[in-house]
């Protein structure tokens, strides 16, 4: 039997076989399915044609998060047709505003993701749940309708390309800066419909904050998936949420990859990636002009965690936003919002000069809660930089990590937190 | 066969130049389509015409997951999108909407305004404007049995009637 690498393992187990091979296509069992705000009315027109079968509740989540609470009239009207089928098919795994959060963060806090899961959801960041050892990827609506109706889905088993990141971390270095200098030596198509696994003791160093990070911004790779093999700091945050039924799959020591990348985390510094794409990046210390700023945004399913808002903190503390910059801070999920306001940090931001939303993922998407105006700065820890993906197409969006944003937004400027924190 | 005008785009046309997220509060195809492309180029519906192609270079639809985009450019009325590659996301998209794709390395051969006569099937190009024929890369066996079954909705109906 061939060599395997945790990818492909994992797709051979959910359908079934004891080997599957790199371009090959193959229908496998899926073991959750989800869909958002956006995406879920053609889901569920898909699902509802089909006859209205769902092949198992218990599999499939609804998270109404991009334009909730409800901007605009169309978007309440997106949210009913989400909610009216939740209701009539009874299904449980739905949060409702005061309860939802952006879905990234709130599956794996809530406990529904596991190593070696097979997972799909119609949202391109789905990749995130790599982080955990399984297998995630963004589809559009009618694949994951497909998954609704059947249970399953068809992948064309992916070929890999080994990320190995040794050495040790910088100070304001975080997950964010390894995936933007990953992107930035690929390019946004340099794994496009491969599998990104991360490995090396850098990785293994990382908090599963972190490693969500790196998995989340694989699609902006072209990458299908990303994943980290499961270990102790992942066992540690599944026994938190009471977890342990789950098998730990990894790539065997001979597996095949397209390609292989070094780095040395000692040579990465805090990266910045420039407009419009998230491979154009430099690292900090490389940037020689001024670029002042109009917002500073710290969120979304990229940055939105409790230790992205811990570090943002530590950093505005005793400071104030620059005047006539706006500081957005947008906790992920309600849970990381009720940590934050216990540990003082709300405190610091309001003192700091910053506004704080309810869980959204609003302006990453340039959906509401801070949109940019024609020929607007915004430093943001989201994860594109397209045109137009904040706000106004004629916008501008750096991409960075919540040290750098926070000491930007008090600077009103892009710099280095050093200049901050002395 | 399509025959069709030439709309000409470059790399990394993303789902946001596509489509802007501000206008994914609905996912009524009309509305969507007349917003087709319209950071990428603002006039591009007013002068794009029922049966036109789209021709780009690499990563075309890269970034999110909208199937509003594919939807977005069908119905704008475009016939076929032609790129040197696609993002994964889209290329499913495409073919399980039913919008006709095809991947051809030699696009920056094709010029705004030329006339292309589009065999999907096949993935036959003939540039009449230039006198030129290109051919596309074949189209996955399975994605092609997808298609001949009427598209993934097709395709679940019977596996569901199958499975009863």
């Amino acid at each position: 039997m061939g060599k395997m690498t945790i990818s492909q393992k994992i797709l051979a187990k959910h359908a079934n076989r004891e080997f599957v091979k790199p371009g090959e296509i193959i229908l496998a069992d899926v073991d959750l399915a989800f869909a958002n705000d956006v995406t879920a009315p053609i889901v569920i027109k898909f699902v509802n044609d089909l006859g209205g079968v769902i092949a198992n509740k218990d599999k499939i989540a609804l998270i109404p998060d991009h334009f909730t609470p409800n901007k605009d009239i169309n978007s309440a009207n997106q949210c009913k047709i989400m909610r009216d089928f939740v209701k009539q098919n009874k299904i449980e795994h739905y949060w409702e505003s005061g309860e939802v959060g952006i879905e990234h963060a709130l599956l794996p806090e809530q406990g529904f993701i596991k190593p070696g899961m097979l997972i799909v959801g119609a949202d391109s960041h789905t990749c995130t749940h790599g982080a955990f050892g399984a297998f995630a990827t963004g589809m559009g609506s009618s694949d994951v309708g497909f998954a609704f109706a059947t249970g399953k889905s068809w992948f064309r088993v992916p070929e890999s390309i080994k990320f190995v990141i040794n050495g040790k971390k910088n100070k304001w270095v975080s997950g964010k800066d390894f995936i933007l200098k990953i992107i930035g030596t690929i390019g946004v198509d340099g794994a496009l419909y491969k599998s990104m696994e991360f490995c090396g003791h850098a990785i293994s160093e990382l908090s599963m904050d972190d490693r969500m990070t790196m998995c989340n911004m694989a699609i902006e790779a072209g990458g299908k998936n990303g994943i980290i093999q499961a270990d102790n700091i992942t066992i540690d945050y599944l026994k938190e949420r009471n977890i342990t039924d789950y098998e730990i799959f990894q790539s065997d020591d001979d597996a095949i990859y397209a390609n292989v990348y070094e780095f040395d985390a000692s040579n990465i510094e805090p990266q910045i990636a420039f407009p419009h794409l998230p491979e154009n990046t430099k690292g900090i210390s490389e940037i020689k002009e001024d670029i002042k700023i109009d917002q500073a945004f710290i969120g979304s399913c990229t940055n939105g965690r409790i230790s992205d808002l811990r570090i943002a903190a530590q950093i505005l503390k005793n400071n104030k936003v620059a005047k006539y910059v706006r500081l957005i801070v947008i906790p992920a999920t309600v849970e990381i919002y009720k940590q934050a306001l216990k540990e003082g940090l709300f405190d610091i931001f309001l003192e700091s000069g910053a506004v704080i939303s309810t869980p959204t993922c609003g302006p990453c998407l340039g959906g509401h809660m801070g949109i940019l105006a024609d020929g607007e700065v915004a430093i943001s820890t989201s994860n594109r930089n397209f045109v137009g993906r904040m706000g106004s197409p004629k916008s501008f969006v750096y991409l960075a990590n919540p040290a750098v944003v926070a000491a930007s937004a008090i600077a009103g400027k892009i710099i280095n937190p050093d200049e901050v924190v002395k | 066969m399509i025959v069709a005008k030439v709309w000409k785009f470059g790399d990394n046309i993303d789902t946001d130049l596509i489509i802007p997220a501000r206008y994914l509060n609905t996912s009524d195809e009309i509305e969507l389509a007349k917003h087709c492309m319209e950071d990428a180029d603002p006039e591009f519906v007013k002068k794009a015409k029922k049966g036109d192609c789209i021709v780009a270079g690499f990563n075309f639809g890269s970034g999110s997951s909208r199937e509003h985009a594919p939807i977005a450019i069908k119905a704008a009325g475009i016939s076929c999108v032609i790129a040197k590659s696609f993002a994964r996301i889209f290329y499913r998209n495409a073919f399980n909407i039913g919008l006709p794709i095809l991947e051809l390395p030699q696009t920056d051969k094709i010029d705004e305004g030329d006339i292309l006569e589009i065999d999907t099937k096949t993935g036959k190009i003939f540039n009449k404007t230039k006198n030129q024929t290109y051919q596309a890369t074949a189209i996955p066996e399975f994605m092609q049995e997808l298609i001949e079954s009427g598209g993934l909705f097709n395709y679940a109906k019977k596996m569901i009637q199958k499975g009863a």
